[in-house]
């Protein structure tokens, strides 16, 4: 019955967070891009400084009409955002936010495969939509999320094996256990592949062609309306937590802190999460979008020379100090 | 282990063991389907569910590491490129009425063959042997990576040479393919050119 509770508290936790954080990380990208811009962002809804927009924003979403085209495939078109939604929530589980056992959803033998596996199922619902909806502009989103996908899964992999021969381990918690602070100059070309694969996985600017708003019209998600479009969305916005929270934890030492490690850890966890958070924004606000070969190129003759780089460095090194 | 079979069974009904009936159904159905099916993005879609199966069965036979690679390597990637090279053609929503092939018997004769072999095979080995949960699980990472590393380092690097192999057929094949394309385009320009030349006189 204890072991039935404890399962049952972690997988609400779990939901809690998968429910609220994408939310905050929502509106901080309002009221940030808005500052960037020297505007104010929202201010009305819920009085203070706009805090309740993405609550309105949800409610709005909920009362349209969810419309499905004539000439779509029907079950695979609301299928979809489901499955652009949920590998996220999974991936949640498996990411330690402290040091212990109470701190991760679910300790995980094989963590690192778990979460790259999970994370690359999701691209499949972009897939779907682009493929179901019936419409050119979603096709042509379709194909470039693929192309997206395969230049970047990669360079990504690659990056993550790097840590994990450091640690001797492809378990997250046993990560960072083996953590050192001497780890973040040593692994800093592949933590910033792996940001930047990540960022390209997610679709977000300045890898955001596969969405282009003003070219091909959102791509896959053109056809979605109310909460359907909404869940793509969120699951976007759970992506960017995901991917920032993984960053934080392989390259950043997770709880690993100046002071507190024990009892505050997981601050540490959060500030990081959040800092890269913040950063994702910033680049949004910052560059212009790349156009689809230029992404390409940077993966093919850029990050995957570097990650493989960064192998043979990382190799290099823990034999020299063992 | 001879032990441990007594105690067992053949299959006896316990939790695990149903779980893993139940997912083995659903995988060879979903597998069915998508060589039954007419519609060409829908069998590339419950490829997704029989392969996502096969994890779920590597899962409940404890080997999470296999299980992981499976979903990263199959569902992850070689089921987004069919995805892919199916966008790149005219695969229709609704049924293609051409998506059929003479070879259907041929095809089933074969897959009955394999699937026959790999089943007396796997059921002749393994029929006495019994998953230790106590211990260190038989599939975790360490494990495997340790026999891997140990006991199958020739095939290992037998198959890496293979795939570097495919690698560069793959680089010399595309390259090929640009250098004819090349050929074809200076053909095709030539009256374009002497047209042009033409319009200046």
């Amino acid at each position: 019955m204890n072991d039935t509770v404890d399962v049952a508290l972690r997988l609400l936790i779990v939901f809690v967070v998968f429910l609220t954080f994408p939310l905050i990380v929502g509106q901080t990208e309002h009221k940030v891009m808005a500052h960037m811009q020297g505007r104010l962002g929202p201010m009305y809804a819920g009085g203070f400084h706009g805090w309740a927009q993405l609550v309105a924003d949800g409610v709005k979403f909920a009362q349209k009409e969810d419309v499905v085209p004539s000439g779509a495939d029907r079950r695979v078109f609301q299928l979809a955002p489901a499955v652009a939604l949920l590998p996220y929530l999974l991936v949640l589980l498996a990411i330690p936010i402290g040091p212990g056992e109470g701190a991760v959803g679910q300790v995980l033998d094989a963590g690192i495969f778990f979460v790259l596996a999970v994370m690359g199922v999701g691209v499949l619902g972009s897939l779907m939509a682009g493929w179901a909806s019936a419409n050119k502009f979603s096709l042509l989103g379709g194909l470039r999320t693929a192309a997206q996908l395969l230049a970047y899964e990669l360079p990504m992999l690659l990056a993550a094996a790097s840590v994990a021969m450091a640690a001797g381990t492809v378990s997250l918690p046993g990560i960072l256990h083996a953590f050192h602070w001497w780890w973040l100059p040593w692994q800093i070309v592949g933590a910033i592949v792996f940001f930047v694969a990540g960022l390209a996985e997610l679709q977000r600017p300045p890898f955001d062609m596969p969405v282009a708003d003003s070219e091909i019209i959102f791509g896959a998600y053109t056809e979605y309306t109310g909460l359907r479009f909404a869940l793509f969305l969120l699951a976007e916005y759970a992506g960017i937590v995901v991917l920032c929270g993984l960053t934080t934890v392989l390259f950043l030492g997770g709880w690993h802190g100046p002071w507190g490690a024990e009892g505050l850890g997981w601050v540490w966890t959060l500030l990081k999460t959040a800092v890269l958070a913040f950063v994702v924004i910033w680049l949004r606000v910052t560059y212009p979008r790349l156009r689809e070969d230029q992404l390409q190129k940077l993966s093919w003759t850029l990050l995957v020379p570097l990650s493989l780089a960064q192998i043979a460095l990382t190799g290099v090194v823990k034999v020299v100090i063992s | 282990m001879s032990l441990a079979a007594q105690t067992h069974g053949f299959l006896s009904p316990t939790g695990v063991e149903i779980a893993f009936l139940l997912v083995g159904l659903v995988t060879f159905g979903a597998a069915l389907v998508s060589v039954t099916t007419r519609q060409l993005v829908h069998a590339a879609l419950w490829l997704v569910v029989a392969l996502g199966g096969l994890a779920v069965e590597y899962l409940l036979l404890t080997a999470e590491f296999i299980a992981w690679v499976q979903v990263l390597i199959y569902v992850g990637s070689v089921v987004v490129l069919l995805l892919f090279g199916l966008m790149l053609t005219k695969a229709p929503i609704g049924r293609s009425p051409d998506a059929d092939s003479g070879n259907r018997w041929a095809a089933l004769t074969v897959a009955v063959a394999a699937a026959a072999a790999l089943v007396w095979v796997v059921v002749d080995a393994f029929r006495a042997t019994w998953i230790d949960l106590d211990g260190a699980a038989a599939g975790s990472t360490k494990v495997t990576g340790a026999s891997l590393f140990q006991n199958w380092v020739l095939p290992f690097e037998a198959l890496s040479v293979l795939l570097l192999a495919a690698l560069v057929g793959a680089i010399v094949l595309s390259r090929k393919a640009k250098a004819t394309a090349a050929a074809s385009s200076a053909v095709a320009d030539a009256p374009g050119g002497r047209a042009a030349k033409e319009e200046v006189r």
